[in-house]
């Protein structure tokens, strides 16, 4: 029922091929000097030296710490706001309810939140001089300037990406389906595994994989509650500005450019999940063939 | 009327209530502690601080530049998605993941990139120069920074939206004489402009903070490519976090507003237009 | 639920695995450009400390922006040892939460300042605009790279050393000051928001004729840039850079960590300490040492804050906090 590829539309509802080649072509030059150049530019730099010097850079222990914090705060992060989100969307775009805009507003809120004041904010609450500072110092508790604070930190800045992605697709889509697997009788927990989640399977990668990407590219938030200490609090991005700030271009630039080749990664599992539902959707087809 | 409409739907309370409990814990609690530190300032310091010459100049920097470039990722973002979700070309796959390379890159690092690209004796800047246009440290270095960091936002909104879009109803549109200009006015951008002014808010909101990527090609030159974000970071350099918390709650405020606005006109859009409801 | 909950206790230890440092571990907390310096003095400090004693130490860094470290330690990030590059950043751990005696400075030797620098003028080889001294900044079509007074300590030095400067000048007074300042202002195109960023701006991006830096940065340049791109020029007056340390008193006796803190801080005075600060292109106070490496630095007149603005509380306040002499010269009014 979802058309996903353009080989599956009639000549009626296609462009004419001038017209196809032009956008193509216009969208492409777009993206060369916005994204192509600049991870050029990064992949320049890192190589300048040499592949010897490109691994050599990757090897040090104080980078592999880095790129294991990162991992490390993605995890935690992520899923914390996948479960978020696909509630969210839920409560607001299959329900209506009064103060709905407000609410929508407040959950895109931390994006406008400048990095440096997203870290602040957590320094007001949790440090030293902020309202729970006392206390957790009495019992020992560390938040900022360890691992739960920089978890907190990607937390806010990557909050509304799923919920967002989420929303208009489900708008979208409506409430028909839901409705009618529930006068079938299924139960509220059935209708969502089996008729909405396959519904919004791709918004919800397509969130997840926009949370993942800013969570470890996120530098200015995770500064602040960091503390810097090498090889032990310093995470990918911070780690490549302390690299460039000791005029080590090649090192910073190949730590930098290991957070681009996670771009690929992610290619890799969007393409798998859609080999998937395309091999999926072919056997039921299979089967309604059968009968 | 009714805090909410009646549905046959289960799950709202549960899906709310967590919604809102989550909200409040990670975003509310902790913004609150900025408008609470900011009440520590009398009135008149407050208004002094926040009104002062060189924050005006930089407010209208950096929501002005923020601006601009939420408008050209709305169409550039439009334009990808469509290539991206519609037609087939060579190296497609690869090009559908670099989008997300704005937000994998540090900003730092995609500051740094940029300004060597765009620096006037960089790659793209050294074309420029002749023509009299220099891009890095001026503001227009600014408006290129937070294209970069805001692109992934339409083209990731719009997509999915344009991938479920049922192909029956751009055919019955042909069917009845529509041409493919009209079909897509009327029929397919209706369906994807929620998602498209949703990818634009994003974008918006995200360059209105940004400071990571801003902040090597700006120039930081005062009431000229001052942003906002620098000026909190020079409050909190004199230990001045009442000042820091008063300007980042004015933008907060000011975000807040913006953004709200443009969720309202979505909704009402969204109304008037019975998305399938 | 369950995942909710396994994901609770990993955030829990993580808080309490945070918080467990051994008696034997150092955490300093510095500035961005020390890595080069400790990165020579550690190893030598641990080797000597464990001839001694026979305790092995480890010793964590921590660099970043001056401002922004003092307020990470401010703010509860455990440093046994805080190193900045000047007094302003140490005197807040006393004003903003008592972290330290008001004193600080009085427990070690020199004003706990265990070597100094002063501000240079890095020009392009075979220096073509003919940059000899700060008066040669004011000209018209003179461009000048620095970092922004306002959020470093970098671009705060070099300020005030042309401010000095113009004060000393024959006639001068703080109204004449204020002019040379800002014509030298007018003729900075970029304000870059650290050292080393102007740094790049500099030597990578090829703008302006002028470098404004600390004596010692003039060397990792060098190193890195190579050393026939540039010459450094020193000005016929310079203020001197203060680079200050201390123990941070409430932690050390919380961890239990202060005689390993102190004698770390002592071996800077060391003569072994003295010669790698030398090595590092960072002014010694030891005589002899300084003599031993006098070829790289040479003699030039200095003046300190303390003698020209009255000290760094003063000097900070008067031109650097809101409504100093620095946004009233960038003000329309």
């Amino acid at each position: 029922m979802h058309s996903l590829h353009s080989s599956k539309r009639s000549g009626a509802t296609d462009e004419p091929a001038w017209v196809r080649w032009l956008l193509t072509v216009a969208a492409l030059v777009f993206l060369a000097f916005f994204l192509l150049l600049p991870l050029a530019a990064v992949f320049t730099e890192a190589l300048r030296k040499g592949w010897d010097l490109y691994w050599e850079a990757l090897k040090e222990p104080e980078a592999l710490s880095a790129i294991k914090l990162t991992l490390i705060i993605t995890a935690i992060a992520v899923p914390l706001n996948l479960v978020f989100g696909v509630a969210a969307s839920w409560a607001i775009a299959k329900f209506d309810f009064k103060g709905k805009s407000l609410l929508i507003t407040l959950i895109d809120l931390p994006f406008s939140v400048s990095p440096v004041v997203a870290g602040l904010i957590y320094v007001l609450v949790f440090g030293a001089q902020g309202w729970l500072g006392p206390w957790l110092a009495e019992h020992d508790i560390k938040i900022i300037f360890a691992v739960p604070g920089m978890v907190l930190a990607t937390v806010f800045v990557t909050f509304p990406f799923v919920a967002r992605e989420l929303i208009p697709l489900m708008e979208a889509q409506g409430t028909d389906e839901e409705q009618a697997a529930l006068v079938l009788g299924a139960s509220g927990w059935q209708t969502f595994w089996k008729v909405t989640l396959p519904n919004i399977k791709w918004g919800l990668l397509y969130g997840v994989i926009l949370s993942n990407a800013r969570a470890m590219g996120e530098f200015g938030a995770v500064s602040v509650v960091s503390g810097h200490i090498r090889g032990l609090t310093n995470t990918v991005p911070l780690h490549v500005e302390i690299l460039y700030n000791e005029y080590n271009f090649v090192a910073a630039f190949a730590c930098a450019s290991i957070l681009a080749l996670l771009a690929l990664v992610t290619l890799a599992v969007k393409t798998w999940v859609e080999w998937r539902s395309e091999r999926q959707m072919a056997a039921e087809q299979a089967v309604v063939h059968d009968h | 009327m009714r805090f909410r409409q009646a549905s046959v739907l289960p799950g709202f309370g549960l899906a709310f209530g967590y919604t809102v409990f989550y909200l409040g814990l990670v975003v509310l609690l902790p913004l609150s502690a900025l408008i609470i530190k900011t009440s520590s300032l009398t009135f008149d310091r407050f208004w002094e601080v926040v009104t002062a010459e060189r924050v005006m100049a930089a407010y209208q920097l950096t929501f002005g530049a923020s601006f601009v470039a939420a408008l050209i990722n709305l169409f550039a973002g439009l334009l990808v998605a469509w290539v991206l979700t519609r037609y087939r070309f060579p190296g497609k796959r690869l090009v559908d993941a670099l989008v997300d390379l704005p937000f994998a890159l540090p900003t730092a690092v995609a500051g740094i990139a940029l300004t060597t690209l765009y620096a006037p004796n960089g790659l793209i800047g050294e074309w420029l120069a002749p023509l009299g246009v220099q891009v890095a440290f001026k503001p227009l270095g600014v408006v290129v920074a937070l294209t970069f960091i805001g692109l992934p936002f339409v083209v990731r909104t719009v997509q999915p939206v344009l991938q479920e879009l049922e192909a029956e109803l751009e055919e019955a549109a042909a069917c009845l004489g529509a041409s493919r200009w009209q079909t897509f006015g009327k029929v397919i951008l209706p369906t994807v402009l929620p998602a498209l002014m949703t990818g634009f808010t994003l974008a918006f909101a995200r360059a209105i903070g940004e400071y990571g990527s801003v902040i090597f090609i700006a120039g930081n030159i005062p009431l000229e490519s001052e942003i906002v974000p620098l000026l909190i970071i020079g409050k909190l350099e004199q230990y001045d976090y009442a000042g820091a918390t008063a300007i980042a709650s004015v933008m907060l405020l000011i975000s807040f507003g913006l953004i709200f606005v443009i969720n309202l006109i979505q909704w009402w859009h969204g109304r008037r237009h019975g998305m399938r409801k | 639920m369950k995942t909710r909950f396994s994901v609770l206790t990993a955030l829990l230890l993580a808080a309490v695995s945070g918080s467990a440092l051994a008696g034997n571990e150092l955490l300093n907390v510095s500035y961005d450009v020390m890595r080069d310096f400790y990165k020579d003095l550690n190893p030598a400090f641990i080797k000597d400390y464990k001839a001694r004693t026979g305790q092995e130490l480890t010793i964590q860094q921590s660099h970043g922006g001056s401002g922004k470290q003092a307020r990470a330690v401010i703010d509860g990030l455990e440093a046994d040892v805080i190193t900045m590059n000047m007094p302003p950043d140490i005197d807040a751990l006393y004003d903003k939460a008592k972290l330290i005696p008001e004193n600080w400075a009085s427990r070690l030797p020199n004003n706990s300042l265990p070597f100094t620098s002063l501000q240079v003028l890095i020009v392009r080889k075979g220096n073509p605009k003919q940059i000899k001294d700060w008066s040669d900044l004011v000209k018209p079509g003179i461009q000048v790279v620095m970092p922004n007074p306002k959020v470093t300590g970098n671009g705060r030095y070099s300020y005030l050393a042309a401010w000095g400067y113009a004060l000393k000048q024959p006639g001068g007074n703080e109204q004449k000051a204020r002019e040379f300042v800002g014509a030298m202002l007018k003729n900075v195109p970029v304000l870059d928001s650290g050292g080393r960023a102007a740094t790049t701006t500099f030597m990578q991006r090829n703008i302006g004729d002028v470098l404004l830096t600390f004596e010692n940065e003039a060397e990792m340049i060098a190193r890195e840039f190579g050393r026939g791109q540039f010459e450094v020029v020193y000005p016929s007056l310079s203020v001197r850079a203060e680079p200050p340390v201390a123990v941070v008193d409430k932690v050390v006796d919380k961890k239990g960590t202060r005689k390993q803190a102190e004698e770390y801080l002592k071996f800077l005075w060391s003569p072994a300490g003295q010669e790698i600060a030398a090595q590092n292109y960072l002014r010694p106070q030891d005589p002899a040492v300084l003599k031993k490496y006098a070829s790289q630095f040479p003699a030039v007149k200095l003046f300190t804050v303390d003698e020209v603005f009255g000290g760094w509380r003063k000097a900070q306040k008067t031109h650097f906090d809101d409504g100093g002499s620095f946004d009233q010269i960038y003000s329309k009014k």
